[in-house]
């Protein structure tokens, strides 16, 4: 089991290195560095000061008809606390995020109720109404700041309710997600460009124009950062910031993609569809595991310890993986919870290191016991839930040190740190030059020019326009067709120069 | 049914009292770290651009002087104190942290060649083209002496004369010897007026001279008929000895591996040598472009200094081919007497600009008291650098130095003449027969051969 922690040792391209002191070093360092991993994977025998929650069940009883009355009456009084309901009828269906601690919580409703909780002491911090619809709201890097998505823009608030910024920009926002590492805010707008913008400096670092219409499914992988689209043609996209065309276009679902979600690992994706199919995915190689019928999940999410919540209707369904390796995974049914026939499920997210999920539904908010769905053990200095406001602010300056530029967003991050081919700043193949030609051609083939008056509108001229803008679109990608020809000069050449004598060689033609 | 759930009790995750430590825990799994190799590179990266700001390596000049200063000897028992002279025959003592000459002591008529401290710090061996050997016996260092600025004169305890003028002195390790480099080399003793031993090969004189940290009957030497030599006092003649193509000026043994010594050389690179198997340089050190004048190891043995007449000081690894560190300045001349400090802080260089200067060894180390935070800091700072080192952008970083203009285009026209050089010696070997032409390696083309 140890296999998953030696990940942090650094896979050294051998091939690629030609100084030999410096491979020694290297390989003597890294060897020095998996004795150190090792090490620190075992403390995880002795020195984890907490366990795992579980449900196990006897006999014949299954774990999916175990109802919250009966785990409120099994656990202590500090977990029952975490079961409750808010009942807050008037504004609309909620939608909620927590902070990376688990420890605070922000509500909102769809009529324009924000509302900051602590949730440790149940603590309403601040409420605001903002009298606009909000469609999504997310955490900034702490508690300090949030954005909410609202009618017309997206707007980011602090602590204390006070409205900081409005993002114009990025028109009106279906989505809004944090990608921590890189401090960039990701959004989806109606009509489907996706924004990525700096908060540090509030620069925009990328708009793009997916080109696949009005979406509001939209999810991070964690792992990597790379933002994930669902379309309706039931297509899943994922993008980086640094290319205007997509990373990867899977076919998902026949009809349109409802809802997608992401394993903390990376590797998993889950996405469902509105042909009530719920489909679990490999991204490695972009297979599909596992296929669950029966129901149309209109909203997903994974805990950090790999449960699956699916919610439909006013029903949520956990799934847990049965089989215990890591390499195969089968999700099957765990537990349910059924809510009172009125409550519409908006919203699931598992609470980060605790056994709850947050429902964010029609008539407000609740949270339910999940036993098993929280990581026991959390690590001082990556999320505290017991965070003094001195430790916040210190954190805060690390995790500025530390912000990673968004060229370093890429489908599989170990390659940051090895040496050739892959470099630091990807270099775009081929197929992706070619893409990202496409796109501009398609850019510039549907802008609208403007209508000239007095005479100067003649046909002619405005498809020659059209024509030239075309070609500048074009001008910027260099042209493919000539490197073909040079390299197959320069492949004759050399061939020809593998047949001389040595003595000649210097003679033959360098191209 | 057995059910848990995960619940905190807020006592055990925070401290007591105000007065505790917060309480820290710690996960190692790497799930809960999303792209952490991408943040370990931000932070080698955060380094090395912080150690580039934090290089301030030039900490003092000490001036007093009044003609460029020949040589420099350092007491291994006193951290603090440091004697210099000078080529007017102006020996003096200076203290180290107040950059002030403590005393002097005057005597010397002309350039003085050679300064060494006995092992115990007592007594100091002078000697110069005067024909004269002046010992004097070394003040000890009270608590008045920090305070109290008045320069003392010295008066030397013994004075012997010569035939001929000398070149250079050092003393035995825990002995009472001390062995003189003229136009042969003599081993003295402190109470006699006239040397116990000579050795002689040949009619060229002897340049430099130093005893092994290690053995104490063992010393090399090198001569101006370009050859390095080592003699054991124990026997009647040499031990072992080689002839290379250019003169070594100065040389140095390793003081944590004695066997081994490395030779300060004419032509701008320093030879490390196994003293047992001299017909092979063990290391090439080239990084100078003119002749190296002196050269010391540090404490540690990790690690040598170097001072060349091109005007720079260089610190080398011990086991590297080029030097990891360049300290220059536009006032330092021609450099020609270098010491590393004792405690393996400091580098000392005496010019010809009648300056002794003090640098730091480690241009961006933080001196004074360091809380154990901040030295864990700087640790895992330099670690995170070194392991990320090779990679461009770092590597970039890591290894800019700026480097003053002539030593600049020096080092360019070299990379060409070295280009043009192996240009040629390709092409002679492709047209040559298979096997004829066959290249010494570096390391061994300098010695011409070895003689016993």
């Amino acid at each position: 089991m140890l296999s998953w922690r030696l990940k942090l040792r650094n896979i050294l391209e051998e091939k690629t290195l030609k100084d030999k002191k410096l491979k020694t070093q290297l390989a003597s360092r890294e060897k020095l560095y998996g004795k150190s991993a090792k090490t620190a994977a075992k403390i995880e025998k002795w020195l984890l000061p907490a366990e795992a929650g579980y449900l196990e069940t006897d006999g014949l009883e299954k774990t999916w008809r175990v109802k919250q009355t009966d785990i409120a009456n099994e656990v202590d009084l500090l977990s029952s606390r975490n079961q409750y309901d808010i009942v807050l009828p008037d504004f609309g269906p909620y939608k909620l995020d927590f902070t990376a601690s688990g420890r605070h919580m922000i509500a909102g409703g769809r009529k324009g109720h924000l509302a900051l909780v602590d949730m440790m002491s149940m603590n309403l911090i601040k409420e605001i109404q903002v009298k606009e619809t909000v469609r999504d709201v997310a955490f900034l890097h702490n508690e300090q700041f949030f954005a909410a998505a609202q009618k017309k823009y997206a707007y980011i608030y602090g602590r204390d309710g006070t409205e900081l910024h409005c993002l114009k920009e990025r028109g009106p926002v279906a989505r809004l997600r944090f990608l921590k590492n890189h401090f960039l805010l990701a959004s989806v707008n109606k009509s489907g460009q996706l924004h990525y913008q700096d908060v540090t400096y509030g620069g925009m670092v990328a708009s793009i124009r997916t080109g696949k219409g009005r979406t509001d499914v939209m999810e991070v992988n964690p792992y990597n950062g790379v933002v994930a689209l669902g379309h309706s043609g039931g297509t899943v996209t994922m993008w980086k910031p640094t290319s205007q065309a997509p990373l990867v276009q899977m076919q998902c679902h026949p009809g349109p993609v409802s809802s997608v979600a992401f394993h903390p690992n990376g590797h998993l994706m889950a996405t469902s569809g509105k042909e009530r199919k719920l489909k679990i995915w490999d991204l490695r190689k972009f297979e599909e595991i596992q296929t669950i019928h029966g129901f149309h999940a209109k909203t997903l999410s994974f805990s950090q310890k790999g449960l699956l919540a699916a919610g439909t209707g006013s029903f949520v369904q956990i799934l847990g993986d049965s089989s215990g390796s890591s390499s195969s995974h089968n999700y099957s049914r765990y537990m349910n919870h059924s809510m009172v026939k009125g409550y519409q499920i908006e919203k699931l997210m598992f609470r980060p290191y605790e056994d709850v999920i947050g429902i964010g539904h029609s008539m407000g908010w609740s949270s339910i016991l999940i036993p098993g769905s929280g990581e026991p053990n959390f690590d001082s200095w990556v999320a505290n839930p017991f965070e003094t406001s001195k430790q916040r602010r210190e954190k805060e300056v690390h995790l500025l040190l530390d912000k990673l530029p968004p060229e370093t967003i890429m489908l599989d991050p170990s390659k940051i740190g090895a040496m050739k081919p892959s470099r630091r700043k990807e270099k775009p193949s081929r197929g992706e030059i070619e893409a990202e030609k496409e796109v501009a051609i398609e850019a510039a083939k549907s802008t609208e020019l403007k209508k000239k008056t007095k005479g100067r509108n003649k046909p002619s001229k405005r498809t020659k326009k059209k024509k030239e803008m075309v070609e500048n679109a074009k001008r910027t990608f260099p042209e493919q067709g000539h490197n073909n020809t040079a390299s197959k000069k320069r492949r004759i050449g050399e061939d020809a120069a593998a047949e001389l004598p040595a003595s000649l060689k210097r003679f033959a033609r360098k191209n | 049914m057995k059910i848990k759930t995960l619940s905190r009790s807020v006592d055990e995750y925070t401290r007591e009292r105000s007065q505790d430590l917060q309480r820290v825990f710690h996960n190692f799994d790497p799930s809960l770290r999303p792209m952490e190799k991408a943040v370990e590179y931000k932070r080698a990266l955060t380094a090395a651009k912080l150690e580039k700001i934090f290089a301030r390596p030039f900490v003092g000049a000490m001036d007093g002087h009044r003609d460029g200063v020949s040589c420099m000897a350092k007491n291994p028992n006193y951290l603090k104190g440091i004697f210099s002279a000078s080529m007017d025959g102006d020996i003096r003592l200076w203290d180290i942290s107040s950059r002030r000459t403590v005393c002097q002591f005057p005597g010397h008529q002309g350039a003085v060649r050679g300064l060494t401290v006995s092992t115990d710090g007592n007594v100091l061996v002078s000697c110069g083209t005067d024909c004269t050997v002046r010992l004097w016996k070394v003040p000890r260092p009270t608590l008045e002496d920090s305070s109290v600025s008045s320069e003392n004169f010295i008066e030397p305890a013994a004075e012997y004369v010569w035939k001929n003028a000398f070149w250079a002195v050092d003393h035995q390790f825990e002995g009472e010897l001390f062995a003189t480099a003229g136009a042969q080399l003599e081993i003295w003793n402190h109470n006699r007026a006239s040397p116990v031993q000579s050795f002689q090969w040949g009619t060229d004189s002897v340049i430099s001279v130093r005893f092994n940290p290690g053995e104490p009957d063992i010393l090399a030497t090198s001569a101006s008929d370009r050859s390095i030599t080592i003699y054991d006092l124990r026997m009647s003649s040499a031990a072992r000895r080689i002839i290379m193509m250019t003169k070594t000026n100065s040389i140095a043994w390793n003081p944590m591996e004695p066997m081994n010594l490395t030779a300060a050389n004419e032509d701008g690179s320093c030879y490390s040598f196994d003293g047992r198997k001299m017909d092979e340089a063990k290391c090439v050190h080239k990084d100078h472009v003119s002749a190296v004048m002196d050269i010391d190891f540090s404490p540690t043995g990790r690690e040598f200094v170097t001072g060349s007449y091109d005007r720079s000081v260089r610190i080398f690894p011990y086991n590297g081919g080029h030097s990891r560190e360049i300290y220059h300045t536009k006032r330092m001349q021609r450099v020609f007497c270098v010491k590393y400090s004792c405690d393996a802080t400091y580098v000392l260089s005496g010019s010809d600009d009648t300056n002794l200067r003090l640098w730091k060894a480690k241009a961006s180390e933080q001196l004074g008291v360091i809380l154990p935070r901040e030295q864990k800091k700087h640790e895992y700072n330099e670690a995170v650098k070194n392991r990320y080192k090779h990679l461009p952008e770092v590597k970039r970083i890591v290894r800019h130095r700026h480097l003053p203009k002539p030593i600049y285009k020096a080092l360019g026209i070299i990379r060409t003449v070295n280009d043009s050089k192996r240009r040629k010696e390709d092409r002679r070997r492709a047209h040559s027969a298979p096997g004829t032409i066959v290249t010494k390696p570096l390391r061994q083309r300098r010695i011409i051969k070895e003689v016993e």
